[in-house]
């Protein structure tokens, strides 16, 4: 392809995308409507969970170096260049699995789950790192050779995924097992396994839905039972997802008006804060603030999209497109569950929910993608 | 070639293959991009759903949660005397309530929460155990105002839900036991249980109120929105009884009965004039502040619920009886000689052969054979109407719970000896109050008024039941069983005249009636010219050697009769009488 310019003249033969240019993008290594979008979104967060704690200042303020962390860590990550994630990939992995093992075999146990690793200085939760490990395994893995994979390879990957799968539900983490096996899903779909397979698949897993219900803990179970049915036990197992229909129904198109939520503001609503806290938008904010939001997830999301299509090679296309697709999971599931299509797994409204080690890793997947759209090289000649 | 670089080439080569092998990159994008809005769209077809259809019947719910319309506790009316010192008032206190379904009883939480109330942690957490289905119970009644503070300092210090106070009105009775049978109790709730509290407890509870207040999930109350009703308070209620007469009658009667070792006794005094009751105490008595459980004895206002044979004091209806119908005058001669009678095949029986006596000879011995002798000259029909439109053998207007009537037999169905024993008082029960409420009409010349508790608005009308002039009469002669050869010169009061009769009833048993069981009796009205006060003290089964009434009962009358009368500031009648009781105490004769 040419582009034909007026202003400088046909440098190279085959010239690709132009190395990008200016500071933030040139020197930085930054991308600047990606990194708009993620500003706007926090800032949007903040307001929200300013209303969600209960008006805490304070609980604002962990959040704010939470954040700040967090984009530390995006910029740091954009400065690595692809070629070095490559590299890294295998043993991420490999550290990633012994640490779940580690935890499962002498980790912290906190809120009935063991999921936390005591590394002396800090608490480290390694199912965090394997949410970012595992596409990067699977890209580097199935990008060494001709795509689409073989069934040897396609089998080895599929294993890849797996193992850190069935790791973190044994912990048990179901939320975070449902996204590592969505990350490892999405490289394999994008690097291109048949549909005959994917139908396959899927048909299976219908036929093994009944065996799964079998394998499910008791808590499991009453969660499906209870999305089926919430009315149920509606002091009970119900009791969360009535809640958050009320708030979210209760806001209307309008919403009744930041600090004004009465579903939130009186605690009727659980969670408010974290895992349900779009629950306190949507009764505040109304329709208009969760089509805000969306609307903000959706561009973050397709400009991440989009970076991925224009990474030059497969480790980037299918690395990029999977980590964005993790946070469309990420969006969905919360959502879902809290507007009651979903049943109800503990996973937070990402960059929203008040919370740490989710954001933290979260923004690494953004920090990569940006250093995969600002590292591109001019093809040689 | 080094081999490194052949593998470098070759990767480099995989890498372009698999770009242009790769065809499928785009369609999975697309795919993906279609189910990615697939998702968007069941999302917002969701909250549109909620937020714009729903959203009517959403926030009505929401409002169900929050805004709550609770009762507002009325108070509980105060009972007073006739003078308004209050005898039951109620005072606000807290109560500690939990939800076990949100309580989580930690151990810590409970051993703060068993410091704070003093209630074990083992027996807290059972409870909550115990209950853990129910939304609402009590951790602790009734609590102290400072207790109140630490529970809800604690339950904010610890973020615990599931916790709380309600407002609740504890019933506290100034005067205790000595007003205890005839005003009763309230339960923990504070509905009436027992006497007047149980009697008037609709007038008296008034109606809760209702406010709309914002509630949080917690079941706090954050606001007050509005309150639709204020609560009615109970009615008052102002009480007949005299709190300085009632504490007299008690400290006398209670001294009495330890003194006489009597099982038990009641005291009650009636205005003449206006039938109210100015005192009425018993004993045993109990404290009505306590807990009351398993004490059903103590708990009887036996002035009004429990029955006697009245013995000698009926003599007085019975010869009220006979000159009411002209059979006989006071002066009228009763030939009680030798001392018994035979009616039938039973014997009635004197103490000794009293010979000739009068009418007021009868009363003043107390003789048995004179009694017969002028009730068998009646007829049974008149006999049995004048001794029950003195009210005997039904419940006076007194409305009191457990009220007994006691027994007056149709006449229809007496023998001639059933007859002669009810001119001297068996075969029939009387209450206390029944005897004094008859007494009562001897006293206010014939006329017969409801009795009451309540202080009267205005004098309730008379019903005549007996010609003044008899009743006179027998007033008159009454005043000689206090004179020094009557039967009860201890009921004399100083500077008063004294009417008066005393009864000493064998207590029946079953088969017949004890040889040595005993009731002293002992009805009387002061000041005789004009009576103001009838009282009836009444002591069951005295067991210290004294046992008859003259002896048992007529102290406490003087006592009591006395203290009321200066209380009441009631003119004496007997000034100018041979015995006066000077500054010194001494008895001048």
């Amino acid at each position: 392809m040419k582009f034909p310019s007026a202003s400088s003249p046909p440098a190279a033969p085959e010239s690709t995308p132009a190395r990008p240019q200016g500071l933030l993008a040139g020197r930085l290594h930054l991308d600047p409507p990606l990194l708009t979008g993620l500003i706007l979104l926090c800032g949007f967060g903040l307001i929200v969970l300013y209303s969600a704690s209960g008006e805490d200042l304070a609980q604002v303020e962990r959040q704010l170096i939470r954040l700040a962390i967090a984009f530390s860590v995006l910029f740091v990550m954009a400065q690595v260049p692809p070629a070095q994630l490559r590299r890294w990939s295998p043993w991420l992995f490999g550290a990633g699995i012994l640490m779940l093992i580690a935890v499962l075999v002498a980790g912290q146990i906190g809120k009935g789950a063991q999921r936390w690793l005591d590394l002396g200085l800090f608490r480290f939760q390694p199912s965090e790192l394997i949410k970012i490990a595992v596409p990067m395994m699977l890209a580097w893995f199935l990008s060494e050779a001709r795509l689409p994979p073989d069934w040897r390879r396609l089998s080895i990957a599929a294993g890849m995924t797996i193992v850190p799968v069935l790791l973190i539900a044994k912990q048990p983490d179901l939320g975070t097992a449902l996204l590592v096996a969505s990350a490892g899903i999405f490289v394999l779909f994008l690097a291109g396994i048949s549909w005959w397979l994917i139908g396959g698949l899927a048909v299976l897993l219908g036929a093994l839905a009944p065996l799964l219900w079998y394998l499910m803990r008791p808590y499991q179970r009453q969660r499906v039972l209870t999305f089926l049915n919430p009315e149920s036990d509606p002091l009970g197992a119900g009791y969360h997802i009535i809640q958050s229909k009320i708030a979210i129904g209760s806001g209307g198109v309008y919403g009744k008006g930041w600090l004004n939520g009465t579903q939130s503001h009186l605690e009727f609503l659980p969670e408010s804060s974290t895992d349900f806290i779009f629950a306190v938008l949507a009764e505040e904010f109304g329709l208009v603030g969760i089509l805000v939001l969306l609307a903000l997830y959706l561009f973050i999301i397709l400009r991440g999209l989009y970076i991925a299509t224009r990474a030059q090679d497969t480790y980037g296309r299918l690395l990029g497109g999977a980590l964005t697709l993790v946070v469309f999971v990420y969006v969905f599931v919360n959502t879902g569950m809290v507007t009651g299509l979903l049943p109800v797994v503990g996973i937070p409204l990402p960059l929203v929910s008040y919370g740490g080690t989710s954001l933290v890793t979260i923004m690494a997947g953004f920090g990569i993608l940006m250093s995969i759209h600002t590292h591109r090289k001019l093809l040689p000649p | 070639m080094m081999a490194s670089e052949k593998r470098k080439k070759r990767a480099i080569q995989a890498r372009q293959q698999s770009e242009r092998v790769l065809p499928s990159y785009a369609g999975r994008r697309r795919s993906l991009l279609g189910l990615f809005c697939l998702a968007m769209a069941a999302l917002v077809w969701r909250t549109v759903d909620q937020q714009v259809f729903e959203t009517d019947f959403l926030q009505n719910e929401g409002e169900r949660r929050h805004l709550r319309v609770v009762k507002v506790p009325a108070h509980r009316g105060m009972i007073t005397d006739r003078n308004g010192e209050p005898l039951a008032i109620s005072t606000p206190v807290d109560s500690v309530w939990a939800n076990p379904k949100l309580l989580d009883p930690d151990r810590s939480t409970l051993a703060a929460l068993e410091k704070v109330l003093g209630e074990d942690r083992d027996e807290l957490r059972r409870l909550l155990a115990r209950r853990s289905d129910r939304a609402f119970i009590y951790l602790k009644r009734r609590v102290n105002p400072d207790v109140a503070q630490r529970v809800m300092a604690l339950a904010e210090e610890r973020d615990l839900s599931g916790i709380g106070l309600r407002r609740e009105f504890r019933r506290y009775y100034p005067a205790g036991e000595v007003f205890a049978h005839v005003i009763g109790f309230t339960d923990i709730d504070d509905r009436g249980q027992e006497g007047l509290e149980l009697a008037y407890d609709d007038w008296l509870v008034g109606e809760p109120g209702a406010k709309r207040v914002i509630r949080d999930g917690r079941a706090r109350v954050i606001k007050n929105v509005e309150n639709i009703r204020a609560p009615r308070p109970g009615g008052d209620l102002t009480l007949s009884l005299d709190r300085r007469l009632q504490y007299l009658a008690y400290r006398e009667l209670k001294a009495a009965v330890q003194r006489h070792k009597a099982r038990s006794g009641s005291v009650v005094m009636l205005d003449v004039r206006t039938g109210e009751v100015l005192a009425m105490v018993n004993q045993p008595a109990y404290n009505p502040n306590g807990s009351h459980a398993g004490r059903g004895g103590v708990l009887r206002n036996r002035a009004l619920t429990d029955v006697f044979e009245p013995g000698s004091t009926m003599k007085p209806f019975t010869i009220a009886a006979a000159l009411e119908l002209g059979r006989l005058t006071p002066a009228s001669p009763i030939d009680t000689s030798p001392g018994f009678m035979r009616v039938g095949r039973a014997m009635v029986r004197d103490i000794r052969n009293y010979g000739m006596l009068d009418v007021a000879g009868v009363i003043t011995k107390s003789s048995n054979v004179g009694a017969s002798r002028i009730a068998l000259d009646l007829p049974p029909e008149a006999l049995w109407k004048a001794f029950s439109n003195l009210g005997f053998g039904r419940v006076s207007a007194i409305g009191f719970p457990g009220e007994a009537a006691g027994q007056l037999s149709p006449y229809q169905r007496w023998a001639r000896i059933d007859q002669a024993t009810l001119s001297f008082g068996y075969g029939l029960s009387v209450t206390p109050l029944q005897l004094a409420q008859a007494y009562s009409v001897l006293a206010a010349d014939g006329l017969l008024r409801p009795v009451s508790l309540m202080r009267q608005a205005e004098i309730p009308e008379g019903e005549r039941v007996m010609s003044a002039a008899t009743a006179r009469a027998v007033r008159l002669m009454l005043e000689s069983v206090v004179s020094p050869a009557g039967t009860a010169p201890a009921a004399a009061v100083p500077g008063y005249r004294v009417a008066g009769k005393t009864g000493t009833v064998r207590k029946s048993v079953a088969g017949g009636y004890a040889q040595d069981r005993y009731l002293a009796v002992f009805a009387g009205m002061a000041p005789a010219s004009d009576p103001r006060l009838v009282m009836v003290v009444m002591l069951n089964e005295p067991s210290a050697g004294k046992f008859y009434g003259g002896q048992v009962a007529a102290p406490v009358f003087s006592r009591v009769m006395a203290g009321a009368l200066r209380l009441m500031n009631i003119p004496p009648d007997a000034l100018d009488a041979p015995r006066v009781r000077l500054a010194g105490g001494a008895v001048h004769p």
